[in-house]
């Protein structure tokens, strides 16, 4: 386990208490505004301090109130990306870079200055003081600054939220690339679905102060319970899937999943590439019947394994298309009409739209 | 060609002198007591504050007089000063740059206070989680930060000790070559008949000085805005 926490903190009428733990990869930590995420992640750096609790990262007690342990911000070893940039005005970007190497100098680590300058894409940017860089261009020096300072785990508050979409297009990669090597463990917080979606591996749902739900992403994401702390309209799932095909002639891609075949709008990745898709609740119509005559190309046979009925004119249903589950939300109307039940073969109907792995195939080419 | 007499050559070098010594000692303090007084929460805060600006408000023979009851040769300063170290600085040069210091001192601390409140705090904090210690983060990130009100406090300190008059006239006397810094040459000029002709030129003098101190903060601070204020355009 790389981080362990359970703290709590009452911030005027705002009572954090979260507990979770999280290891390898990236973990994000979801949840809208004013949730506590970003209290949680303070937390861990040192800039906040809880009233009560308990914090370890890589097995190191940073903080522990029965035990009177604090460490002080400096000695975590902690990457902070925050949501601004917070690059030093005065120094330039090779400065900048090497702030938290100086101080950590001393710390065993492959990480170099010529290692991140390639992951990141520096280079031309080293001479430079940071009033002269774009958005983009911040973020990523300070995503070098904080992986030079040769943390144990990275720490990164909404780093793309102050992004246009151009700029998020820049980045991501990046931030793929460091979750991939799978030298650090990296904690992200976000409000956003998309990211979190195509990002994190593990997701740790915050709501008022609290920890709704921690699991691996596509567990979380397929939940019923869970639509209305997420956003009922960007309820979905997600599906890992491998590229087993390629159509040239209708320029079509075969996914294949553990359940199933999937066909979309080519992906120009080579086949066997892995790859993650998103499948929108509200772009799942189900059928009790093998249907025909339909321009719907995706069709999955499988079996309900749960509804949940409580959210005003629609119903939501969890599908298990073999090991996979997958997310539909259908109307309440239609659920009495063809009476579905738990247990129930369906199929489901996937209009190819709903598809997007195009901000996956970014990887390729960034 | 304006050609400086042996006198105002004297007098102009003692300012000199005294303003450069009453800066650079006073900087530091002035540096720690801005920062005490922005970041530190301490009891007494407020009395500390109105310490250092005194100065400021009192008539400047008032503060001269209490120089001189502190740091006369029986004064509880001046006597543990000639004791300890063997320095007499009452009716010395020494003691000019020291009236000079105290007066100069609240626009010192206030131009720094000023820029230290401007520095971004969350700059500070980032510098923390990058494994600067407080120390380390005050010396490579604050203090840089910090520099333009930091000149523009001694600057101000500069001039004030060109000018300073009451205190040190007060305190240290009048006294060629020791003590008879511009004010005060200007000042004697003035007491003697015929002297007007000698005090304007002194004045041109001063006003000389002060315009070039002036144009050097510009410059200076023109030079550091560059460097850390982001640029327009």
């Amino acid at each position: 386990m790389s981080v362990e926490l359970s703290v709590r903190r009452r911030l005027g009428a705002f009572q954090l208490d979260a507990a979770f733990t999280c290891g390898a990869g990236l973990t994000a930590i979801f949840g809208r505004s004013g949730a506590g995420k970003t209290s949680v992640i303070n937390m861990i750096a040192g800039l906040i301090k809880p009233d009560r609790g308990r914090i370890a990262v890589d097995g190191r007690v940073l903080f522990d109130s029965d035990q009177r342990i604090d460490v002080p911000p400096h000695d975590r070893q902690i990457g902070y990306v925050f949501q601004e940039d917070r690059l030093f005005p005065h120094l330039s970007v090779r400065q900048n870079l090497l702030f938290g190497r100086w101080f950590n100098r001393r710390r065993v680590s492959s990480t170099s200055l010529e290692s991140v300058v390639a992951l990141l894409g520096l280079e031309p940017l080293l001479p430079r003081r940071p009033s002269t860089l774009s958005g983009g261009e911040k973020q990523r020096v300070a995503i070098g600054r904080a992986l030079l300072a040769r943390p144990r785990i990275l720490l990164m508050d909404e780093p793309l939220a102050s992004l246009d979409s151009a700029r998020k297009g820049e980045i991501m990669p990046a931030i793929e690339r460091l979750r991939d090597e799978g030298r650090i463990p990296i904690l992200y917080v976000s409000h956003a679905l998309d990211e979190v979606a195509r990002l994190a591996d593990t997701l740790v749902l915050m709501t008022d102060g609290r920890v709704a739900a921690t699991g691996r992403v596509d567990d979380v994401l397929s939940r019923l319970d869970l639509p209305p702390l997420t956003g009922r309209y960007e309820a979905g799932s997600i599906l890992r899937v491998r590229i087993t095909g390629q159509d040239e002639r209708f320029a079509l891609t075969t996914l294949t999943f553990p359940g199933g075949t999937l066909r979309v709008p080519r992906i120009d990745r080579p086949i066997g590439a892995e790859l993650r898709v998103r499948l929108h609740a509200r772009d799942i119509a189900i059928s009790t019947k093998p249907p025909e005559a339909l321009s719907v190309l995706n069709v999955l046979k499988g079996r309900i394994t749960g509804i949940a009925t409580d959210s005003g004119p629609f119903a939501e249903l969890t599908l298990a298309i073999g090991p996979a589950i997958i997310l539909a939300r259908i109307t309440k109307l239609s659920r009495e009409t063809l009476g579905l039940h738990d247990g129930q073969e369906v199929y489901a109907l996937v209009k190819s739209v709903a598809l997007d792995p195009r901000a996956e195939a970014v990887n390729e080419r960034g | 060609m304006f050609e400086l007499t042996p006198v105002e050559a004297e007098a102009l070098a003692l300012s000199l002198r005294v303003a450069c010594w009453a800066v650079a000692a006073s900087l530091p303090l002035g540096i720690f007591v801005a920062f005490a007084l922005t970041r530190i929460e301490f009891p007494g805060r407020s009395i500390v504050s109105g310490l250092v600006h005194l100065p400021l408000v009192l008539p400047p023979v008032v503060t001269g007089y209490a120089l001189l009851l502190l740091f006369g040769r029986h004064g509880p300063l001046g006597a543990w000063l000639e004791a300890s170290f063997d320095v007499v600085v009452a009716f010395r040069w020494t003691g000019a740059a020291i009236a000079s210091a105290v007066m100069g001192f609240p626009l010192m601390v206030r131009a720094i206070r000023l820029s230290l409140e401007s520095v971004d705090r969350r700059l500070e904090a980032a510098a923390h989680t990058l494994g600067a210690n407080r120390v380390w983060t005050f010396l490579t990130v604050t203090l840089p930060l910090t520099l333009p009100g930091i000149l523009a406090g001694a600057i101000l300190a500069f001039a004030k000790s060109l000018g300073e008059f009451g205190a040190t006239i007060t305190f240290v006397s009048n006294i060629p070559g020791e003590t008879r810094t511009l004010p005060n040459a200007i000042y004697t000029f003035t007491q003697v008949p015929g002297g007007e002709q000698e005090a304007l030129r002194l004045c041109l003098i001063a006003v000389a000085l002060s315009m070039a101190a002036l144009l050097a903060s510009e410059i200076m601070a023109r030079f550091l805005g560059r460097r850390t204020q982001p640029d327009v355009g």
